[in-house]
C-alpha cells in the first residue's frame, strides 16, 4: 500500500530519485536546492541507496561528471538552483545535444545581483533553450511525481533527452506538505531499468563527443530538434501510464475552472495554487474565469495551449522573471505561439514575484482587475507589475 | 571523400559507432611547416616516432622514418625531441 507522509518538496524529490534506484548523483549544495543532496549523500551514506555519490566542486564539473555517468550508462541524477545553474550552463546544453536522459532538480531561485537565495523564475529561464525536457510543479506531490516520470521519459530509447524538473524555491524545496509515496513494486512497474544501447564500453569502442565542423553540424541540429519535438508523444504516453498506476493524472496544459471562462490567468509553479483560491471566489460570484498553468515548458505545448486558449477574450500572463529589454519571458512566447491564430485572446503581462516577493490572493486580484483595464484601453505600457513599490510612468516600448 | 550525411542519417547524440574514424580525416591540410628527415644525421634511434602526437611518423622497412604528410600537422615536436638534429622544420610552399 502506498503511505502518505509529511515531507518537504526536497526530500520528496531525494525519495523519488532513491525509489528509482539512481545509479549516480553528482551535486554541489546552493541554497536552496542543498536538502536534495544533502538528503541523497545521507541515504548514500545509510546504505538506503546503492550510488555513487560524487562530492565535486562545483555546479560545472556536477554536470560534467553527470555526462559521464550517462555515457556509461547509468541512472544519473542531479540537483542546483540559480546561480549554480548558470555555473553549469555551457554544460547544460551539452547533456541534451549529447542525449544523455539526466534528470535534474531545479528549485528556481533569483540571480543576482543584488544577491538572492529566494525564488523566482529567472534561472528556469536562462536555460529555457539549452534542450531540455522541463516540467514545472505546483506542489510538493507533483515534485516527487515528476521526479519519477522524468527518468521513465528521458530514458525511453525514442527520447534520450535529459530533463529538468522546476520547483519552486523555499515556496515548494523547504515547504512540508502531505506526499503519497507508492509502493516500491509500483515503482517497477512504472520505471524499467534504464538500458543505454550506445554505453561506453572498452570491448566495443565508440566515438562520444566527436566535434561537428560545418559540414556537419547543421544536420546534427536539426536531428537533435526533430527529435526533441517528437518526444512529446512519449511525454504524454508516460503520463498517461502515470495516471493508470499511480492515479494522479498530468497535462501539458493543467486547467482549472476554464470551462467558458472569457478571462483566463496563466501561472506557472507555486503560485498557481494561490491563484486557484481567487479563481474559486470569482467563478463562485459567477465570473466567466479560469486558470491555466503550463506543466510543460519544453518542449513548448502548441496544441494544447492553442486550444484551451481559443475561447477566451483575454489571457493574462503572469511572469516570474524579466527578459531585460523585452519583458516577461512566458508571456513573449505564449503571444508568439497565438499570434497566427484567429480567433485569439488579447495577451496582457503582469511582471511579480521576483527574488522570493510573496504573490498573496490580493496580488491576482489586483492582476486580473488591472489586466482586465489594460486589455480594454487595448493599449499597453511596455513593464506592468504587481507587488512592486512605486507608480510606473513613462515605460515606452 | 567523406559522404555527405543528411539529418536522417546522423546518429543519436551523433555518437560515432566505428572506432577510429579519425584516420579518415585529412588534416595535414592545416599545416603551414613540414618535417624534413636528413638520413645522413639520422640513427634511427625513433625518438620522433615515439613523440609525435598524432602517430604521424611512419617507420620504414629499411629503419628510418618519414613523416605522413596526410596527417602530419607540422608541429616540429619531432624537431625538438630528435637527440641529433636530423629533423629540420621548413615552411610549406604555395603551388
Amino acid at each position: 500500500m502506498s503511505k502518505r507522509v509529511a515531507l518537504e518538496a526536497s526530500f520528496a524529490v531525494a525519495e523519488a530519485a532513491r525509489m528509482a534506484d539512481v545509479d549516480v548523483t553528482a551535486a554541489y549544495p546552493i541554497t536552496p536546492q542543498t536538502h536534495i543532496p544533502e538528503r541523497l549523500a545521507e541515504m548514500v551514506a545509510d546504505g538506503e541507496l546503492d550510488a555513487a555519490y560524487i562530492p565535486v566542486e562545483s555546479e560545472h564539473s556536477a554536470m560534467s561528471a553527470c555526462l559521464g555517468a550517462a555515457a556509461v550508462g547509468a541512472r544519473t541524477f542531479t540537483a542546483t538552483a540559480g546561480q549554480g545553474l548558470e555555473l553549469m550552463h555551457e554544460v547544460v546544453y551539452v547533456a541534451s545535444s549529447m542525449r544523455y536522459p539526466i534528470v535534474m532538480a531545479v528549485c528556481n531561485r533569483a540571480l543576482s545581483a543584488p544577491l538572492s537565495v529566494w525564488g523566482d523564475h529567472s534561472d528556469a529561464m536562462a536555460v529555457r533553450d539549452t534542450g531540455w525536457i522541463q516540467v514545472f510543479c505546483q506542489n510538493n506531490q507533483e515534485a516527487f511525481d515528476l521526479t519519477l516520470w522524468a527518468f521513465r521519459v528521458g530514458e525511453d530509447p525514442k527520447v534520450l533527452f535529459p530533463v529538468m524538473v522546476h520547483l519552486d524555491g523555499f515556496t515548494l524545496s523547504h515547504v512540508t506538505e502531505p506526499v503519497i509515496l507508492p509502493e516500491q513494486s509500483e515503482v517497477d512497474r512504472f520505471l524499467p531499468k534504464f538500458q543505454y544501447l550506445f554505453a561506453l564500453n572498452p570491448d566495443k569502442p565508440m566515438t562520444h563527443g566527436a566535434f561537428g565542423p560545418p559540414e556537419i553540424y547543421s544536420e546534427a541540429k536539426i536531428a537533435q530538434e526533430v527529435a526533441f519535438r517528437k518526444s512529446k508523444e512519449i511525454i504524454l504516453q508516460g503520463w498517461n501510464e502515470f495516471g493508470n498506476i499511480f492515479g494522479r493524472h498530468y497535462f501539458p496544459v493543467e486547467q482549472y475552472r476554464t470551462a467558458g471562462a472569457k478571462t483566463l490567468l496563466l501561472t506557472m509553479g507555486s503560485s498557481t495554487e494561490t491563484a486557484k483560491i481567487v479563481i474559486d471566489e470569482r467563478r463562485d460570484k459567477g465570473e466567466a474565469i479560469g486558470l491555466i498553468s503550463l506543466r510543460l515548458w519544453r518542449p513548448f505545448p502548441f496544441e494544447e495551449f492553442r486550444q484551451i486558449v481559443k475561447g477566451a477574450e483575454t489571457l493574462i500572463v503572469l511572469d516570474r522573471c524579466i527578459s531585460s529589454g523585452m519583458g516577461g519571458p512566458v508571456f513573449s512566447e505564449v503571444r508568439s505561439a497565438l499570434y497566427n491564430e484567429v480567433p485569439k485572446p488579447k495577451v496582457v503581462n503582469i511582471i511579480g514575484g521576483l527574488g522570493g516577493r510573496d504573490i498573496s490572493e490580493n496580488d491576482f486580484e489586483y492582476v486580473i482587475d488591472r489586466s482586465r483595464e489594460i486589455a480594454k484601453q487595448g493599449s499597453e505600457k511596455m513593464l506592468e507589475t504587481v507587488g512592486v513599490r512605486g507608480k510606473m510612468i513613462g515605460i515606452r516600448g | 571523400m567523406v559522404k555527405q550525411l543528411t539529418w536522417i542519417d546522423m546518429e543519436v547524440g551523433n555518437i560515432v559507432k566505428e572506432a577510429g574514424s579519425a584516420s579518415f580525416r585529412r588534416t595535414g591540410d592545416w599545416r603551414t611547416e613540414r618535417p624534413i628527415i636528413d638520413k645522413e644525421k639520422c640513427n634511427k634511434c625513433g625518438l620522433c616516432w615515439l613523440y609525435c602526437p598524432d602517430v604521424a611518423i611512419r617507420p620504414l622497412e629499411n629503419g628510418y622514418y618519414e613523416p605522413d604528410l596526410y596527417y602530419c600537422k607540422g608541429c616540429g615536436i619531432c624537431a625538438k625531441a630528435c637527440p641529433r638534429e636530423a629533423i629540420t622544420i621548413s615552411e610549406e610552399e604555395e603551388k
